[in-house]
């Protein structure tokens, strides 16, 4: 069963390219059987190896397909790799990825792109596959590059809106950046160790570095550069709010559930340059505290619903940055997992909502359809209960628990780490339930138009009952101490030790996150159910600073004028084209010189006799200076 | 009698081609031109005599033979070819000539 | 050797006439003159025979040729004029310059190598036709075709073609 693991990326693709070739011409029935159904069986199969991995040894698997390159002793293959840390990647891409297929084909049924919407979503889902099956650095570049193509394709999907165009462009400019951060580390780690074979690279880093050496920080450095553009943290986040121009299901895919993992992925694989590179490390855990804080104040300030859950999106990778950088990987591939139900989920949710209500964005719009859609009302609040961490009952509580505690106890963790997590945590309940409030409670501003079908409702249904319980596969040591999780990985990723003497504490650090979220849930009820004038009151008071965090804390606008304007000047003034009139220069000297020697041929004999003696004048004084 | 110095003969020789040459590039009239080739021709001819006494071989009256044999053939085509630009241009100005230019 | 230099003097002198003049017709005579001198020279360096063929081919042949021209092209004091007008003496100054210095140069050239021969014998025709008819007899094949495509060359390139005019056009030519 192990030897079809190469159907897992290749379904999709071929469902992508049957689409290529003839899906202008299939009927809109046909189009979804051939879109999710590729992705479907991808779930399938991946079903049957995953359970044969579970129940044999978990030893990693590896499978050649053909050598890619071979030059000089560079050897990258096209070769998949399977084991416990890509199984759960897998296993989240098809499986949330087919609940997302289905979803979008009752939900794009409509528009004229249908089988075009198909087709890049299979080739994103190959792709990213692709990315986390890759044994070597290469075919996952490979991979990395193609989610990227694929989200500037679908975030411009609706094109002949020109700012989602510029929306596009923007995302993949910025994640360029940091491609090119990664592509760099990439050269330096064939420079060290002449091959990009990950495993090779693992098992030889211990031996090739000390403990903080140079060239591991740099790498460690670099590569976080890659994941901090493709992941939208700091400070390369300002892509991904934009990114919502595009269609839900998209942003449910690959701005929530996979493609933004990715970053994730690369920093937990490579995890042992990391361990060696204490001080890149450390950088990964306040890029994501950071992020996590930033986005979070964002968040509370925005009133579209996606921008919201965007900016939550953001503010949730930043757990998972913070948990790598505290040493906690499994814990980050954890919320990973958590994250990706439960935020596919409120996409897909917020996607039904702003669909049935004639495309109204505006949260303050909206009102009172806790009673007109029931479905989607209960789905949507199962995943902001996870996303807000309310505890006991939801997933979420498990999984940033976890990432909470080891930010404190953690050997590399420290007190500010878990001040700035704790925050985090009471701001995300605060927003999401204040996104809850306001958009299912209260008056109906905006009529439904009509209701939601099968295939919209039941992925919903699927992803709530996987975002409640799938965080009972990890229980604490103060709840029962369920380790299916980090068993399951610990084949891969090293485990997290703590520091001297904190064990008692943690379930003061759980009584402490369970109070904040609960708190948040309180005061957000409070402030928009019961008295909405005192929020009126709240943001005329603090206008500038609710400004700022509008603006994302300005960033934008740094980044418009740091380089889109220094940029946009330079194409102005060089209207005229500096190279070209270099090239033009060529010809025009040329036209000089003919004009200057066609002069001299004047018709004239008298000149030519001239000319004559004037070569034999030198050819004389030549020959005697020589003799 | 004969001792005269080679120097004298061809220095004699470079004088007549220099007038002959001041004179081809000053002159306008085409058969002034042809006049001016002329004396070039017959100054080269006597360096040619000049050199052959200094060795005391015929093989510069040789050389003079032939050169004269070219200068009258010259002479009678070229003037046919004056003739014919007459014919057509209607002067005997050089300068009229010079569909050639450019 | 005095003649050499009398000869040699009148040889410049006429040449310089020659160059000077406006009438075509003065500008040949004193180039006959010219090739006299020369032609004394000739004598003087020991080649009798040379002289001859110059007086009679260059001065007998090749300038009464150009006369005829001349006088075929039935050129009128207009060309005389014409010639004044076109001949002043600031025409001279770029050439003179050129061709000093090429003089100079080839006095450089002439007086630093070797040195002052003297020469005794008379070469006469004897001695020129067994050279001319023994080791260069295909130079004087050469010549003779060259002559004949002289000739040819000459007929062909005089000719004057009558030309044809429509009877319309030859009205307008008036």
């Amino acid at each position: 069963m192990k030897e079809l693991l190469w159907l897992i990326p290749a379904l999709p693709f071929i469902g992508a390219l049957i689409l290529i070739l003839a899906g202008s011409r299939l009927s809109r029935s046909l189009v979804p059987v051939v879109g999710a159904g590729s992705v479907g069986l991808a779930a399938l199969v991946t079903l049957l190896i995953g359970f044969e991995f579970l129940s044999g040894t978990r030893a990693p698997f590896e499978q050649l397909l053909w050598t890619w390159i071979e030059v000089d002793g560079f050897k990258p293959e096209v070769a998949l790799y399977l084991d416990s840390l890509s199984l759960v990647f897998i296993f989240v891409i098809t499986f949330v990825g087919f609940l997302i297929h289905l979803y979008s084909a009752e939900f794009m049924r409509e528009d004229e792109g249908y089988s075009r919407f198909f087709t890049f979503l299979n080739l994103f889902v190959g792709s990213m596959l692709m990315l986390v099956l890759a044994n070597n650095l290469v075919l996952m570049y490979l991979g990395w590059e193609g989610v990227g193509l694929c989200s500037y394709l679908l975030i411009g999907f609706w094109y002949k809106e020109e700012k989602n165009g510029y929306a596009a462009r923007k995302a993949f400019i910025i994640t360029r950046v940091g491609d090119t951060a990664m592509a760099i580390g990439l050269f330096m780690l064939f420079r060290t160790f002449g091959t990009l074979d990950i495993q090779a690279i693992l098992s030889g880093a211990q031996d090739t570095w000390q403990v903080g050496s140079q060239t591991a920080v740099a790498i460690g450095l670099l590569l976080l550069g890659g994941a901090v553009g493709k992941s939208a943290q700091l400070p390369l986040q300002t892509w991904l709010p934009d990114a919502m121009a595009g269609p839900s299901p998209v942003s449910a895919l690959i701005h929530a559930a996979t493609m933004v993992t990715a970053g994730v992925y690369l920093i937990a694989r490579m995890y042992a340059i990391f361990e060696l590179a204490p001080l890149a490390q450390l950088w990964v855990g306040i890029i994501g505290a950071l992020t996590l804080l930033i986005s979070g104040f964002t968040a509370l300030t925005q009133y579209d619903l996606k921008r919201i859950l965007a900016y939550s999106t953001i503010s949730q990778i930043g757990y998972m940055f913070l948990a790598l950088g505290v040493g906690a990987f499994s814990s980050a591939i954890f919320h990973f997992m958590i994250h990706a139900f439960f935020k596919a989920l409120l996409f897909l949710a917020a996607g039904a909502v702003i669909h049935l209500l004639h495309h109204e964005h505006d949260i303050f719009r909206m009102g009172g359809l806790r009673k007109k859609l029931p479905v989607i009302y209960w789905t949507f609040l199962i995943g902001a209960a996870s996303l807000a961490a309310l505890p006991l009952i939801t997933g979420g509580f498990y999984s940033k628990d976890q990432i909470l505690w080891y930010a404190y106890a953690g050997e590399k963790g420290n007190i500010w780490f878990l001040v700035a997590a704790m925050t985090g945590a009471f701001v995300t309940s605060l927003y999401t339930f204040r996104m809850v409030f306001v958009t299912f409670f209260g008056t109906e501003k905006t009529h439904v138009g009509h209701h939601a079908g099968t295939l919209m409702t039941l992925p919903l249904v699927v992803l709530a009952i996987l975002s409640t319980l799938g965080g009972f596969i990890e229980l604490p040591h103060t709840m029962g101490h369920v380790q299916l999780f980090s068993d399951h990985l610990s084949t891969v990723l090293p485990a997290i030790s703590l520091k001297e003497g904190v064990e008692s504490s943690e379930w003061i650090v759980q009584l402490i996150a369970a109070g904040l979220s609960l708190t948040g849930v309180y005061i957000a009820y409070f402030l928009y159910v019961q008295s909405p004038q005192s929020v009126e009151r709240i943001k005329t008071s603090v206008n500038a600073l609710h400004q700022f965090w509008f603006s994302g804390w300005g960033f934008d606008a740094v980044y418009d004028f740091l380089f889109v304007k220094p940029f946009l000047w330079m194409a102005r003034t060089n209207k005229a084209d500096v190279v070209d009139k270099a090239y033009d220069g060529v010809v025009v000297s040329t036209g000089y010189f003919h004009r200057g020697f066609a002069w001299t041929q004047s018709g004239i004999m008298r000149w030519y006799m001239v000319g004559i003696v004037i070569g034999t004048i030198l050819v004389v004084t030549l020959s005697l200076i020589y003799y | 009698m004969n001792t005269i110095a080679v120097e004298s003969g061809l220095i004699l020789a470079g004088v007549l081609f220099m007038l002959g040459l001041i004179s081809v590039l000053v002159r306008r009239n085409i058969i002034f031109m042809l006049i001016s080739v002329e004396i070039m021709l017959n100054a080269a001819g006597l360096a040619f005599i000049t050199a052959g006494a200094k060795w005391v071989q015929p093989d510069g009256q040789v050389m003079f033979v032939f050169i004269l044999t070219m200068a009258a053939a010259e002479v009678s085509v070229g003037l046919a070819l004056i003739l014919q630009i007459y014919h057509q241009l209607k002067t005997l100005d050089s300068d009229a000539a010079n569909k050639m230019k450019g | 050797m005095i003649t050499f230099y009398i000869a040699a003097t009148v040889a410049v002198l006429a040449t310089i006439m020659v160059i000077t003049r406006y009438n075509m017709i003065h500008a040949l005579l004193y180039l006959v003159v010219s090739f006299l001198a020369v032609a004394i020279v000739f004598y003087v360096l020991g080649a009798p025979f040379m002289a001859a063929l110059e007086v009679i081919v260059y001065a007998g042949a090749i300038v009464v040729l150009i006369i005829f021209v001349i006088m075929m092209l039935n050129l009128k004091q207009e060309a005389v004029d014409q010639e004044r007008e076109w001949l002043t003496p600031n025409v001279y100054v770029g050439p003179a310059l050129l061709s000093i210095i090429l003089l100079a140069e080839l006095i450089y050239m002439i007086s630093s190598s070797g040195t002052t021969a003297i020469r005794e014998e008379m070469l006469d025709a004897k001695a020129v036709g067994l050279s001319l008819y023994g080791p260069y007899i295909i130079g004087v094949e050469l010549c003779g075709i060259l002559l004949m495509s002289g000739i040819v060359g000459a007929y062909h390139l005089g000719r004057q073609k009558k030309k044809v005019v429509h009877r319309f056009l030859e009205l307008k030519e008036e």
